[in-house]
């Protein structure tokens, strides 16, 4: 138990290998803001047996649903969600990101009609996943810059 | 079936268009009659001015024995109410048998499409897609040339912001025709276009020199440089001169290299070259209207 820096959790989630420097990014996407209710820790730029260096996110009393999950693929590919119940890890698995994209992003376009109030979902086809590469299927747009868009 | 982005065409699939156009030219030229769409209604949206394409669109329904209704500019539609295009396109899809959009917005059209029950052809969005206009340009092509593959064509212009000119360079990359692109150097073909067409398995040559590239040309592409992309009007005077196409840029070309434009233009092609042998940029114009009945025949069901 030594390497924990902070208290175990007896409930929740651990976001593990996080791609270093996004934790922020993925405190945004799972809506963890000042009202926050549950007990979150982050730990920023931890050294990592896998690959240099990774963030954390530990979040108490929560588990996360598929959009969610989704959205931390896009920006952390790597990323490791671990649930925690009374104090072990119960499940394990590495995000995936999905072959289409609906309704978690938007378009980097600003000329692109689903940024105009249309009743349509923004949606995207996956070109290439590494470096992650999506194309909206309105538009054609190609768009990497994927942090910046995610809603 | 939609006609939204030429990528979503084969080539064997664009050549069938274009048989199909080639049967199309008597009635287009008014020569034969034809009740080919009686009783069809087409529903033509143009939320921005178009005087070329929404014309060669209604002739070619008229000429077909169908007709055609809806606006050439949204003022004073439910469209300046504030209607969603989704709410505009699922009325429209009730009244007709098959919508053409020009719309400012990119993926307007593939957004109709999926609204709308009925085929959705794209008559330009935004900064997106032109797909009839390609299909015009190589049927000219084919037409003047008997083939498309094997020419070498050379495109001027502006590079960087011209909708048409991407998708054409596409098609014809896909045609497996030699590219040449010349244009000032703020005005070249972006590098991302440029990397889609060497997947292609072509390599086309960019450059500034129109004087060089012409003397190799089959067919001279020709688009419109817009002042406003020029900040210096002088700079903009220099550039406009540096490409334009007259007689003395002709004398060492090959006699039978054909120049198009897909109009209108402003100057860059001086009048005089209008009655030379290698204008084809009226002719052009027209086949939109055969390009056109042959895509309405088709989405209609009318022909194969
Ligand atoms: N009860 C807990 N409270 C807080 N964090 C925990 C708890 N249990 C495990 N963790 C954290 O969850 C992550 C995964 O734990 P695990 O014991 O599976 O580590 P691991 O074997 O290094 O896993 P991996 O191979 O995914 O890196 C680690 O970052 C660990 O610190
Ligand atoms: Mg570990
Ligand atoms: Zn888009």
């Amino acid at each position: 138990m030594k390497e924990f820096k902070v208290t175990p959790i007896r409930n929740g989630t651990v976001i593990d290998h996080i791609q270093v420097g996004t934790a922020l990014k993925v405190l945004r996407i799972i809506g963890v803001k000042e009202d926050v209710s549950s007990t979150v820790s982050v730990l920023m730029h931890v050294p990592s047996k896998k690959a240099g260096w990774k963030d954390i996110v530990k979040i108490e009393d929560r588990e996360l649903d598929p959009k969610e999950l989704d959205k931390i693929a896009l920006i952390s590919p790597d990323a490791t969600i671990n649930i925690i119940r009374d104090f072990n890890v119960a499940e394990k698995f590495v995000v995936e990101v999905p072959q289409k994209i609906v309704g978690i992003m938007k378009c980097a376009n600003p000329g692109c009609i689903t940024n105009k109030n249309e009743p349509v979902e923004p949606e995207f086809v996956v070109e290439s996943k590494k470096p992650i590469t999506l194309r909206c299927i309105y538009c054609d747009r190609i768009t990497t810059d994927i942090s910046e868009n995610v809603i | 079936m939609d006609i939204v982005s030429i990528r979503d065409f084969s080539r064997a699939q664009i050549e069938h268009v274009l048989d199909v156009a080639e049967r199309m030219l008597p009635v287009a030229k008014g020569d034969e009659k034809s009740k080919l769409l009686d009783g069809k209604v087409l529903g033509s949206l143009f939320y921005e001015p178009s005087t070329r394409t929404r014309l060669s669109f209604e002739a070619a329904m008229a000429r077909l024995g169908g007709k055609s209704l809806g606006f050439d500019e949204p003022k004073g539609s439910s469209v300046a109410k504030g209607e969603t295009l989704a709410d505009t396109i699922r009325m429209v899809d009730a009244y007709c048998d098959a919508i053409v959009l020009r719309h400012p917005q990119e993926g307007a059209a593939r957004l109709a499409g999926h609204f709308a029950a009925k085929p959705v052809l794209n008559a330009g969005d935004g900064a997106g897609q032109h797909p009839t206009q390609t299909m015009l340009d190589l049927f000219t092509i084919r037409k003047s040339k008997g083939k498309i593959d094997g020419n070498h064509v050379v495109i001027v212009g502006d590079l960087k912001y011209g909708r048409t000119v991407h998708s054409l360079s596409e098609a014809l990359a896909m045609f497996g025709a030699q590219l040449t692109f010349v244009a000032p150097p703020t005005l070249q073909m972006p590098k991302e276009h440029l990397k889609h067409i060497q997947s292609m398995g072509i390599k086309p040559k960019s450059g500034t020199d129109l004087t060089e590239a012409v003397k190799d040309a089959d067919v001279l592409y020709v688009t419109r440089i817009q002042k406003e992309r020029f900040p210096d009007p002088a700079e903009y005077q220099k550039v406009a001169g540096a490409f334009k196409i007259d007689p003395a840029l002709l004398k060492d070309a090959k006699k039978d290299m054909i120049i198009m434009h897909p109009l209108p233009r402003v100057n860059e092609i001086s009048p005089e070259v209008d009655k030379t042998p290698n204008a084809k940029y009226f002719e052009q114009a027209f086949n939109g209207v055969p390009v056109r009945m042959a895509l309405l025949a088709m989405v209609l069901g009318a022909v194969e």
